[in-house]
């Protein structure tokens, strides 16, 4: 097998399941086959991912040589399409597919009862698109590449969080999710055409020469060098997708996807997009200072503010979404202070916990078909294999050592202490506050007696209903987003006390990782740092290793456990009660919170409704009709003509006045042409 | 395989088609649908013998398939046909929505025979537009499209009170009539100082050096390709024009006519005046900068879905315009697969409006809602239009997009910003109306809609597959379009 055919079946496979499901197995009712079509798709593409890996891995310098087509030819524009294979790129494909993989064995069962239905098959036919294209956008040589994939993978994501499109919340979550990823996309335009211009060229290899961020660097406008502005677009775009502050507001919502969706697009893969965007151009970040403290700045933010709202999230799926947009910022953190090889040990210790927590959340949540923890509690007894695969991978996160988390958070922390005391200190309490979270998370959802589940929801909601009229009602609904996956198919109403192997299976192959990944890159053995310094990197970047620090790994541990310490005593020993906790400060901290800082009401109602929507948008629909069109129409000639003609005339004649006029156009030309 | 007077034939075939179905029987409807369809099937194929033709025999020539006789010799007036890689594939969507429209029409009993009469006068009047080598037969052909459509809106158009078509066909006729008459002045200015009306003789004079006023003559000219693109302020007239149009009518509408000012905006004021388009070049982007940005805020507030795609249109020919200005290769190139994309596009648009209304009876955006239970596949088909409006990667629009800002951002990069704000505005008003329209739960009152039958889903098959065609092998039509484009590009390049 050759290095192309292995590139082109990673790449080809899932593309060949979405085209076989859509016109092979979606309109001939075999949709049965779109699960298994697509399940087996990814694991070619695995295999074929493995295959690269060992080619990469004997390579000089972790890189191989890049494959491309010429796609499009216009006068000095050439887009191309092609494959760029080193270390990074091998590292991408096999957490991808992994993760794909193993999320579709996994919906098999959690989509089931949808089986008999043509929706099965459409949820496979964008899973099968949606994976090739974030495997295009891994494998691409060039910019314009990155881009086109960038969309397509956008694309899935509104599919697939509009899913169940018939709820209003799910068909405005998928709505909110391309608009606000497409905000930044602009900036990546913007910045594809910039860097076009200057170097006329969109390949990645070619812009990290020195020609190319001369020419970047040489010119400018507004004060800034073409190559800041430049990376400040790409910075923009991948904000938008790895949902970093203040583009972050669409990815708790998008939790209205079925939850498999969640675990791959909204965990592990897409929202990593960004960040593997960031990293790739990393070599051509290096000579913007400027973004790279803009990247760092808004990581390490984003990744403090996230965790704060986790704190309250009463959805385990919120809880989990938050966790995710903090501990992409802690990526974007690394990759802002030049940690290169952390960001991305973190991103692929990430997408494993983080899928598994995920699929745990689904779990629980096909029991009790309620994703809100307030009606859940006492899984514990139920659902053991879960609880203790979602355990492990809470600690993970929560960095804990050994776990896997534990090692990539520890780098990172390594490496902001080293930039600047004030990101290390948001990077350290964004420690506790995981802590915090996790075990919260894990007590109202396994500790303790069943609440009831979905059936006590109703039951409450109704009540707040009768009790405190239509308002309460839509707070409730605000809230509580019981039923995301509900579907009602009788699975989960609290009797079922059995684990369906389909779904804790694929929990248990993440657990491995979860627990074992954080290995790849200890201060015994450091084989991923070294075969992530690939060739380019070295001559870019530099070798940009932190000696292993124990006294900060100790420092870490304690403010995780001191979160853990608190949450227990808070939910487990109840020691503290969660209320006064609440209520503390006149209630206000935890208020903010609940309110998510207010920035879903600053964009919806304030900004796009009101100052956009019903003032500019309005003013100008209005300036159209009393402005331009009456002006235009030469003070209401047309309005004349028309209302003459249909007093006077009958439509007959009507269509006489017409040819009239073109007739009399045509004589008057002709009259002119032979008199002179 | 070219045939004698291949050109000819393809032009005036529609006409004569139109002539056979004045002679049959006038209660026999579907004998004039069959007639009509045959006839436009056959014109498209006629269309279609020229690509691999041209492709050929590509470089040898700048005009294939040439006829030229003289009509008026004392005043230069020729009979002169010809196409070259920024005409074949205008000619040949021309040929598509042509026939595509028969389709759509289908339904069409009231005053069947004379519908459809219409509509192939307005295909030989459109085909002659963009055929025509010489500026007396251009302007004929242009204005013989008018009848048509002043007849087709004003007769089948939406009625009082849901519509005002006499209101629109009048106004589309006056709009029209006002750009003409500049037309006219300038072609006759042109004619009357070099002695000839042949295009490609007079891109090749110094008509400066000659004495034409060329910056009144481009501006003139200018005018009334700027009322058919539409460009802001001149544009008012094509949302009345669509929402009171039939559905056919408003296919061609977007699909073509729209095109025959960008069309002439290139072959004309392009080509005959390179060096006034230089000077004014950063005029024609703002212009477009405007039209994008105000044409797709304006958008965001409509409710009628045929409004909102005709607001739509002003804003996504304002990319047409912006790669104009920008005057490269790419930029032009991108210009013109973006008047070709957006007619497959916008066709496809006004197709699935055109049966939700013939089904629901209404377009207004707040009273539909959950369509996609009952009518699956008009609903993909116009997501798949919509995503491709707004730019989505693997459709058409995306590369035409694409090609005109690279091409222009160097030149212009405030209004290429302003185009690429566009792409949000366009994702708002696409997804908005996808949202309301056809997602969330299905009303009581939509249960009883179905969805399309077999012959309402050839148009939409068709075009859908033209749009991903187009968007994952664009090479298929740019690798034509730049055989046209590059001599405007290199005339331009050498003022540079």
């Amino acid at each position: 097998m050759t290095v192309e055919l292995a590139a082109w079946l990673v790449f080809g496979a899932p593309l060949v399941s979405f085209l076989a499901i859509v016109f092979g197995t979606r309109p001939s009712g075999q949709h049965i086959l779109s699960g298994r079509l697509t399940a087996l798709a990814m694991l070619v593409a695995w295999f074929a991912s493995l295959y690269l890996l060992t080619q990469v891995l004997a390579a000089p310098g972790f890189e191989l040589h890049p494959i491309s087509y010429r796609w499009l030819e216009v006068g000095s524009l050439h887009l191309e399409f092609g494959f760029a294979i080193d270390s990074l790129t091998v590292t991408m494909l096999l957490v991808v597919t992994t993760v794909s993989f193993l999320v579709q064995v996994y919906s098999m069962e959690y989509m089931a009862n949808e089986n008999q239905d043509k929706s099965y098959s459409r949820y496979y036919a964008n899973m099968s698109l949606f994976t090739a294209s974030m495997l295009g956008l891994v494998l691409a040589d060039n910019l314009f590449q990155v881009y086109f994939f960038w969309e397509l993978v956008g694309l899935c994501s509104y599919l697939l969080v509009g899913y169940w499109f018939m709820r209003p919340s799910a068909a405005a979550a998928a709505k909110k999710a391309f608009l606000v990823t497409r905000i930044g996309d602009v900036g990546f335009l913007l910045a594809l055409l910039v860097l076009f211009v200057h170097t006329g060229t969109f390949n990645i290899h070619e812009l990290f020469g020195h020609e190319a961020s001369d020419a970047l660097l040489k010119s400018g406008f507004l004060g800034m060098t073409a190559l800041s502005w430049a990376t400040l677009g790409i910075f923009m775009g991948a904000a938008g997708k790895s949902a970093q502050f203040p583009l972050h507001v669409w990815l708790p919502d998008a939790m209205e996807g079925p939850t498999p969706v969640s675990a791959l697009i909204h965990a592990a893969t897409m929202v990593a997009a960004g960040v593997y965007l960031v990293g790739r151009m990393l070599p051509l970040f290096h000579h913007a200072p400027d973004t790279m403290a803009v990247v760092a700045t808004i990581g390490g933010f984003t990744a403090i503010f996230a965790a704060s709202m986790g704190l309250v999230a009463s959805d385990i799926k919120r809880v989990m979404a938050y966790s995710t947009i903090s501990q992409l910022g802690y990526m974007m953190l690394a990759l802002g202070v030049g940690a290169y090889v952390a960001a991305f040990f973190h991103l692929l210790n990430h997408a494993f916990f983080k899928a598994l927590l995920f699929l745990g959340a689904g779990s629980v949540g096909h029991y009790t078909d309620t994703f809100n923890m307030r009606y859940m509690g006492g899984l514990q007894k139920v659902l053991p294999i879960t609880f203790w695969m979602v355990l492990i991978a809470s600690l993970s996160l929560a960095g804990i050592p050994p776990l896997s988390g534990f090692w990539s958070k520890d780098e990172i922390l390594g490496a902001a202490l080293q930039a600047s005391p004030l990101l290390f200190g948001m990077a350290l309490v964004t420690v506790f506050l995981t802590a915090f979270y996790v075990i919260r998370m894990l007590y109202l959802t396994f500790a303790g007696e069943y609440r009831g589940g979905a059936a006590a929801e109703r039951v409450a909601l109704a009540a707040a209903t009768v009790y405190s009229g239509a308002g309460a009602a839509q707070a409730g609904e605000g809230h509580g987003h019981g039923g995301h996956d509900t579907h009602g198919t009788g699975h989960g109403n609290g009797h079922g006390s059995h684990e369906v192997a389909i779904l804790f299976i694929p929990l248990v192959v993440l657990v491995v990782p979860s627990v074992l990944s954080g290995l790849l890159n200890t201060p015994m053995w450091d084989g991923l740092a070294k075969f992530l310094t690939t060739h380019t990197i070295e001559t870019t970047l530099g070798e940009h290793h932190l000696p292993f620090d124990p006294g900060l790994a100790a420092l870490s541990t304690f403010v995780a456990l001191a979160g853990i310490a608190l949450a227990h005593q808070v939910y487990g020993a109840q020691a503290i009660s969660a209320e006064r906790l609440g209520a503390m400060l006149g209630g206000w901290p935890y208020r903010i919170l609940q309110n998510k800082y207010g920035m879903d009401y600053l964009y919806e109602f304030l900004i796009v409704k009101l100052a956009f929507g019903q003032g500019l948008v309005a003013g100008l629909a209005l300036f159209d009709k009393y402005v331009v069109d009456a002006v235009v129409n030469g003070a209401g000639s047309v309005s004349r003509a028309a209302g003459g003609a249909l007093r006077t005339l009958q439509s007959g004649q009507l269509q006489g006045y017409g040819m009239a006029i073109v007739l009399g156009v045509l004589i008057i030309t002709a009259t002119m042409m032979i008199r002179s | 395989m070219v045939l004698p007077f291949h050109l000819t034939l393809l032009l005036f075939l529609p006409a004569a088609g139109a002539l056979v179905l004045a002679m049959l029987p006038a209660r026999d409807h579907r004998l004039a649908k069959q007639v009509a369809l045959f006839i436009t099937a056959l014109d498209l194929l006629l269309a279609l013998m020229l690509w691999p033709a041209y492709t050929q025999l590509a470089a040898a020539s700048r005009f294939a398939f040439e006829e030229q006789y003289a009509w008026i010799p004392t005043l230069g007036v020729g009979y002169h046909l010809g196409v070259d890689g920024l005409s074949l594939p205008l000619v040949v969507l021309t040929g598509l929505l042509g026939f595509l429209a028969v389709l759509v029409s289908w339904h069409i009993e009231h005053r069947a025979k004379l519908y459809f009469s219409l509509l192939l006068v307005l295909q030989t009047g459109v085909l002659g537009v963009f055929m025509s080598l010489d500026f007396v037969l251009f302007f004929l052909f242009w204005e013989l499209e008018l009848l048509p459509m002043y007849l087709l809106i004003s007769i089948w158009g939406s009625p009082p009170p849901v519509g005002r078509r006499e209101y629109s066909a009048m106004k589309f006729l006056i709009y029209t009539l006002f750009g003409s008459a500049f037309m006219l002045t300038g072609l006759l200015i042109l004619g009357f100082t070099t002695g000839t009306f042949d295009l490609v003789k007079l891109s090749s004079l110094p008509l400066q050096a000659i004495g034409v006023p060329t910056t009144l003559v481009f501006w003139l000219i200018f005018i009334a390709f700027a009322v058919k693109l539409p460009v802001f302020p001149l544009h008012t007239w094509l949302p009345d024009a669509h929402t009171d149009a039939p559905t056919a009518v408003s296919v061609l509408l977007a699909g073509v006519l729209l095109k025959m000012g960008g069309y002439g905006i290139l072959r004309i004021c392009i080509t005959l005046f390179p060096d006034v388009a230089y000077v004014w070049a950063p005029t024609l982007a703002l212009l477009a900068g405007v039209s994008v940005l105000y044409g797709g805020l304006v958008t965001l507030r409509q409710r009628d879905l045929k409004r909102l795609i005709a607001y739509s249109s002003v804003s996504h020919m304002g990319y047409v315009l912006l790669g104009v200005a920008a005057l490269g290769e790419a930029a032009l190139t991108g210009a013109a697969l973006q008047m070709v994309t957006h007619g497959t596009i916008t066709a496809l648009l006004f197709a699935a409006v055109g049966l939700i209304y013939d089904k629901a009876h209404t377009r207004q955006i707040p009273e539909l809602q959950g369509l996609m239970h009952r009518m699956p596949f008009i609903g993909l088909a116009f997501m798949i239009a919509g995503l491709a409006s707004l730019g989505l990667p693997g459709m058409s629009g995306f590369v035409a997009e694409f090609l005109v800002f690279t091409g222009s951002f160097g030149e212009f990069p405030m209004y290429t910003v302003m185009g690429v704000l566009g792409i949000v505005l366009s994702a708002g008003y696409i997804l908005w109306t996808a949202e309301r329209s056809f997602f969330r739960a299905l009303p009581h009152r939509w249960e009883h809609l179905q969805d399309a039958v077999a012959v309402e889903r050839i148009p939409l098959v068709v075009l859908m597959a033209t749009i991903f065609v187009i968007g994952l092998w664009p090479r298929l039509v740019t690798d034509v379009l730049k055989l046209g484009i590059a001599p405007i590009a290199e005339a331009v390049k050498r003022l540079g």
